[in-house]
């Protein structure tokens, strides 16, 4: 794939504290956020991140709170000024625009979807979604007309006149994707935008953006702390600790290959099933009889297909070619815990 | 010894100097700016005596009639109007109506001139802390300071009539709308105010948009607590001249008339109540908007 960068965040630091730019030196010499925080008494927010964002994907970043994954997506519409760093969007560097150029930035490139919502309370539904158009002049009648477009798509015909407070979560969340959809912004920034909501809810949501983003194709930039939502809807995941990415990857390699103790801990309790590709626990022998699976099949699939036919192994192909096969045995190897744990608990094998 | 017994204040002959150049000074000022002050106000005073000779000559039956509608509007309470139209034919009975019509005369124009300039500061106020921290402690001596003390500078100025009495009033039922304006946009919620900003508003259309309307409940308290505290300056603006039921209050209480100082008294409550309730009632229809519950 020829990569398209959509947004270059480069060499990020945020400090918080008195002045920031006093202790800036030091914080990029190295200095860790424990002595930042000890000798100056200023909190190290983000630390030297670098992140490229694929164009039309979607970029997940994660880490437990405190990690700074909130404020570092609030770097990139500058709902927070960064103490030093580069944001480039479309070659523009977002942190060096003017109040202007900023206001209109916000207003037809980037738009937001927050985790408690931050709708309007004293208006309707039909009036929220439309905010983001009046704010970019348009007449409120056409605003509304035009809105009303995403008011059905994410599920709420019907419920135009309805205030916030009279909807569930979801349904109120539901409304700010729709506001945020309305303004045809090319990247979509969620902030833990499905977090507060309860676990059946959550999915269904990921399911109306997954849906959406396989027909929009925007460049989503998602914040969250559950790694499951993280490699259901990510094309790319970066892991954010103490401020500082300590991993970026595919879902893929993330689970394959966990650059540390942080890392591996986050995967231990995820269903691996679900997230492994037959390609990357395939062999490269090829039986000539079988049945063919797309090699970006996940295991769980591809386990049940196997299952139906005998548990007999399967064959992996690209573009219609066999490139491979996967055994059964192979695949249950694959799920089963990593290694690490699998040698302390041998009866796990 | 003597030095600790006795706090070394300044001597008389200084502190009468001081006291001296003062009152010449403000006298100088006056003079100089009394009349520019009074054609400044000029406009005010036409809008008074207008309103208060309209409120007298109306026909009483349609000053009911819109009592009634007024509170109808105010808070959608059947009650509440039989009850404010009740109390207006009780004091007209008992002979007070053409005082009662001028207090609304003088609390109607004070509120409005109060909620003219108090939003506005209020807006101000809220938009950084070091203007709130200046405005504060003018706004603690206007609620504090005994309202004898400020008459006689305002009446030095501008003599004695419906303009300074305004004045008083103002100065003493300014200060809570403008600090529960400014609590009330400083309390609408960070959350909203940061997807608005998201969304590119500018400061207007935060202001606008965001903050003054979700901050209406607040101002509207505020509102509420200026129009009382204007009803309880009416028998002080009285003894600089303004007409209304403080003036009978004002004779009862020099010639000891318990009846004529009660009734006129109960007047001023009845207005109280009437204005309280019903603003009160419509600053809750205001947050309609809050109420909960998954309706469809």
């Amino acid at each position: 794939m020829v990569s398209d960068i959509k947004v270059s965040i480069k060499n990020l630091y945020k400090i918080f504290g008195s002045d920031p730019q006093s202790v800036l030196g030091e914080a990029q010499a190295g200095m860790s956020k424990a002595d930042l925080l000890e000798t100056h008494g200023h909190v190290l927010g983000l630390k030297d991140v670098n992140i490229d964002i694929q164009a039309r994907g979607v970029q997940v970043i994660m880490g437990l709170s405190g990690s700074g994954k909130s404020t570092l997506i609030r770097h990139i519409n500058r709902l927070i000024e960064p103490t030093a760093g580069e944001i480039i969007i479309d070659g523009e560097d977002v942190l060096a625009m003017s109040e202007e150029e900023l206001l209109a930035f916000r207003r037809f490139k980037a738009s937001m979807v927050f985790q408690k919502f931050g709708l309007l309370p004293h208006r309707t539904v039909e009036d929220n979604a439309a905010y983001g158009l009046t704010i970019q002049g348009m007449d409120k009648a056409e605003a509304i007309e035009k809105s009303s477009y995403w008011v059905k798509r994410v599920g709420l015909a019907g419920f135009e006149n309805h205030y916030p407070a009279q909807l569930s979560g979801g349904m109120q969340q539901r409304v700010g994707l729709a506001r945020a959809l309305a303004t045809d912004a090319e990247i979509l920034l969620m902030d833990e935008a499905f977090s507060a909501l309860d676990p059946l809810i959550r999915t269904d949501m990921q399911d109306v953006l997954l849906d959406l983003q396989s027909e929009l194709h925007k460049t989503i930039i998602f914040i969250t702390h559950d790694l499951d939502e993280a490699l259901r809807i990510g094309d790319d995941i970066a892991i954010l600790r103490d401020g500082a990415v300590i991993q970026q990857g595919s879902p893929q390699e993330i689970v394959l290959n966990p650059a540390d103790d942080y890392v591996r801990d986050f995967i231990k309790d995820i269903n691996r099933a679900r997230v492994l590709e037959v390609s990357s626990v395939m062999e490269s022998k090829k039986p000539r009889s079988g049945i063919k699976v797309e090699k970006t099949m996940v295991v769980e699939e591809a386990l049940q297909i196997s299952n139906a036919n005998d548990n007999k192994p399967l064959i992996v192909t690209e573009d219609g070619k066999a490139i491979g096969s996967v055994s059964l045995e192979a695949m249950i190897a694959a799920i089963a815990r990593p290694e690490k744990d699998a040698e302390r608990n041998p009866e796990y094998r | 010894m003597d030095f600790l017994d006795e706090f070394p204040s300044l001597g008389r002959n200084s502190l009468r100097d001081i006291k001296k150049a003062i009152d010449a000074s403000f006298k100088g000022f006056s003079r100089e700016y009394g009349e520019a002050l009074e054609a400044f106000f000029y406009p005010l005073l036409k809008f008074m005596v207008w309103f208060e000779k309209l409120l007298i000559a109306t026909p009483w039956p349609i000053i009911l009639l819109v009592v009634g509608a007024l509170a109808w509007v105010g808070s959608r309470n059947i009650k509440l109007v039989a009850g404010s139209v009740l109390a207006f034919v009780v004091i007209g009975m008992f002979g007070m109506w053409e005082d009662t019509m001028a207090t609304l005369a003088i609390i109607s124009v004070a509120t409005i001139v109060c909620i003219g300039v108090g939003i506005p500061f209020g807006i101000l106020m809220a938009r950084s802390d070091r203007i709130q921290s200046m405005i504060t402690p003018i706004l603690d001596v206007m609620q504090t300071i005994p309202s004898f003390v400020y008459l006689i500078p305002v009446v030095m100025l501008l003599g004695i009539g419906k303009v300074p009495g305004l004045l008083a009033v103002c100065i003493y039922a300014l200060p809570p709308i403008v600090r529960l304006t400014n609590l009330g946009i400083r309390l609408v919620d960070a959350d909203v105010m940061e997807a608005a900003t998201s969304f590119g508003a500018n400061y207007k259309q935060r202001l606008w948009g965001v903050q003054v309307p979700l901050a209406l409940p607040n101002i509207f308290a505020g509102v509420n607590q200026t129009i009382m505290m204007a009803l309880a300056m009416v028998v002080i603006a009285s003894m600089i001249g303004v007409k209304g039921l403080g003036v009978p209050v004002l004779r009862a209480i020099s010639n000891q008339y318990l009846a004529l100082g009660l009734m006129n008294g109960l007047a001023i409550v009845a207005l109280a109540i009437i204005f309280d309730r019903v603003s009160q009632q419509y600053g809750k229809r205001l947050q309609k908007h809050r109420e909960g519950g998954h309706g469809v």
